[in-house]
């Protein structure tokens, strides 16, 4: 079991890199031009009431006391108050953290539900036209930006067939899976198209590989050997790019909230950087590094479940 | 006599290529007994792994298929025309193979005993502790030490020579009366390499084994086997007895080999090769494979095909000129 001892010292290792993150993070919302009290109030702003909110909000302090706070709520499990919203960020991103998860959480299981096929049946029937299809498809779903087959699927689905809302999110459990269903296909075909290339080309690797020719000579029906021997041995490298690409899709949510209008902690970054609201962005910034780097360590934990060889 | 444990006669295999279909194997007979181990010695590229391929009817490619010839197992069936599903059980079953690399060869991503009792519960329906029991069972037989604490382990746990039992252990799995092992000693150094063989003829001698053991190191053929099939472009061009072939071949290409083992005395120092390079696919000579390396070589052997004579009852010869005395009484 001492392969799995990484995940005793790894959050160790990564205590750094947070912190490092947590600067880059700082000093870019800091950077934003413009001023958050100003942004609030406009022109009802006195110089008076100006002065007042931002010491309310410790604005005036020099920007390392700033930081300190920032830290140092951080490590009290905090993420300081709204500006805007007047509300703890925490409890803020609280309230928007379900719509994200469910958009990153079923997008990913749906393009594995249709890359893992694909690319099991594209390898099986190399050469054949099934295969150049997919492999077609594949191509054409990298080519596409996310935002442009937003648009399209909405054209097409919602407004022509109107099969599926515009956008939105809605209330109960049916609703929100009605109203997912669009974004969840959109970012599902492209992730899908990245998994079924690189799945399709490790998987007629291990076809033909000579640990499969050996299954085979153990009398082993192909059913046996595809989904035993050579289907776990593909999947060893696909999880690291899933894990690549689910880092890039969390921040890849800010324009798939906002196309398709969900309520979720993209748009609360979008407006939270419209309306110089510090807290929020940094709180918002902060959770998406370290979902990253969580997506990233059980990307590992799961590599060296499949892959008894690796060594972290 | 009962029949042999394994009869292949006139075994042929092809490969489609752009340039028209290629021999790969051309006519192989033999047969192997219960107990018997026989070696299939050539160069690389002769079709040795081929001819077996062929037996398990595992061809790498969809353009490689047998287009001829039969192979008998125990006297009844026609591996060449078996259901797939028969040809399953066949594998593992009846008929296990070993190869040359143990670390590409076993799955690295799954345990050595979760690929034996793979194949013991595939082949016989046994549950799951009792497939254990047995996994443990066979890697004490082939000299793994504290088996029941190995058995979770991954081959990559193992070393080069453990991982070649470990091979061993799992084509066993399913106690086949025959073993092909396809130059199983090639990638070991010089100590692994006899403990394997030693491993192999404890294995003949007390499960009665027969194994096809390919190799291109007629060292290895002196020290374990019984019977000898000399391969060239994908004929055998001599098969006998071993001491017959070791003291007293015929053909010229058995005698160069002779030769040209390191341990051959005169040579002392220095190995000698035969001239020439052996075949490649597509440019076959005409009649004799050999004849364009051959020192004996007439015409002849670059016109008509010498014919594959059993000039006594078990040693087989294709050559029209062989060397030294050959005593015909066994002619048929
Ligand atoms: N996958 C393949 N496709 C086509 N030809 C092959 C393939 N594998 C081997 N061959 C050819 O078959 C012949 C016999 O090969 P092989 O049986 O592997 O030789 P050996 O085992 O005696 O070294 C060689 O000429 C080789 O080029
Ligand atoms: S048939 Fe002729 S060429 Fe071939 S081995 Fe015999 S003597 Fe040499
Ligand atoms: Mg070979």
């Amino acid at each position: 079991m001492h392969r799995y001892r990484f995940i005793l010292y790894r959050p160790i290792q990564l205590l750094p890199v947070l912190i490092g993150i947590s600067i880059i993070i700082f000093v870019l919302v800091r950077s934003i031009p413009g001023d958050p009290v100003r942004a609030l109030l406009g022109a009802r702003g006195t110089p008076e009431s100006i002065l007042r909110i931002r010491a309310q909000f410790g604005l005036d302090e020099p920007l390392w006391t700033q930081y300190f706070y920032f830290i140092e709520n951080l490590f009290k499990g905090e993420m300081g108050r709204s500006i805007l919203y007047k509300i703890d960020v925490l409890e803020l991103i609280g309230t928007r953290i379900e719509p994200t998860l469910v958009l990153v959480g079923g997008s990913v299981l749906l393009a594995l539900l249709i890359a893992v096929p694909l690319a099991a049946i594209a390898a099986k029937y190399r050469g054949r036209p099934v295969d150049h299809i997919i492999r077609l498809m594949s191509t054409a779903g990298l080519g596409f930006p996310a935002f442009w087959l937003a648009i399209m699927l909405i054209l097409l689905f919602s407004i022509q067939l109107d099969l599926f809302p515009v956008a939105g999110y809605g209330k109960t459990f049916g609703e929100k899976l009605h109203h997912m269903i669009l974004p969840w296909l959109t970012v599902a075909l492209a992730l899908s198209a990245v998994l079924t290339r690189n799945l399709r080309a490790s998987i007629l690797a291990e076809l033909h590989s000579d640990q499969a020719t050996a299954a085979r000579a153990r009398g082993l029906p192909e059913s046996v050997v595809f989904w035993r021997h050579v289907m776990p041995n593909s999947l060893v490298p696909t999880v690291n790019l899933l894990a690549i690409n689910i880092g890039w899709l969390i921040s890849g949510t800010v324009v798939i909230e906002s196309v398709f209008a969900i309520p979720g902690m993209g748009q609360l970054l979008i407006r939270g950087i419209f309306t110089r609201d510090y807290m929020v962005v940094q709180g918002v910034a902060m959770t998406f590094a370290c979902a990253t780097v969580f997506v990233n360590f059980m990307a590992d934990v799961l590599t060296v479940t499949i892959d008894p060889r690796v060594k972290l | 006599m009962s029949p042999p444990v394994l009869s292949v006669r006139d075994l042929s295999v092809i490969a489609k290529t752009d340039q028209g279909p290629q021999t790969l194997v051309d006519r192989v007979s033999f047969e192997l007994n219960r107990g018997e181990i026989l070696g299939l010695v050539g160069e690389s590229g002769s079709g040795k792994s081929m001819t077996c391929r062929a037996i398990i009817g595992l061809l790498p490619s969809s353009r490689i298929s047998i287009s001829g010839g039969s192979v008998i197992l125990r006297g009844k069936s026609d591996l060449t025309h078996l259901e797939e599903s028969d040809m399953r059980k066949v594998r593992g079953g009846d008929i296990g193979m070993i190869f040359q690399n143990p670390s590409s060869h076993l799955d690295p991503v799954m345990s050595i005993g979760g690929q034996i009792t793979e194949s013991i519960r595939y082949h016989h329906q046994v549950n799951r502790a009792e497939a254990r029991n047995r996994a443990i069972e066979i890697l004490h037989q082939v000299g793994i030490s504290d088996p029941a604490q190995r058995i979770d382990d991954y081959p990559h746990e193992f070393s080069g020579g453990m991982r070649q039992r470990a091979m061993i252990a799992v084509a066993l799995a399913c106690n086949p009366e025959i073993l092909i092992a396809d130059e199983p000693t090639t990638a070991l150094d010089v100590t692994v390499q006899a403990q394997i063989l030693r491993l192999l003829m404890d294995l003949r001698e007390k499960r009665e084994l027969s194994i096809i053991l390919i190799t291109h190191d007629l060292g290895v053929v002196a020290q374990v086997c019984d019977t000898v099939a000399v391969m060239y472009g994908g004929r055998i061009c001599e098969r006998g007895p071993k001491r017959e072939i070791i003291l007293d071949a015929h053909h010229p290409y058995t005698t160069g080999l002779i030769d040209c083992q390191p341990s051959g005395g005169s040579h002392r120092g220095l190995v000698k090769t035969i001239a020439g390079q052996p075949p490649s696919q597509g440019s076959m000579p005409t009649g004799c494979a050999f004849h364009p390396r051959c020192a004996h070589a007439t015409k002849e052997c670059a016109q008509t095909e010498p014919a594959a004579v059993d000039y006594q009852p078990n040693h087989m010869l294709a050559c029209h000129h062989p060397i030294g005395e050959i005593n015909e009484g066994g002619r048929a």
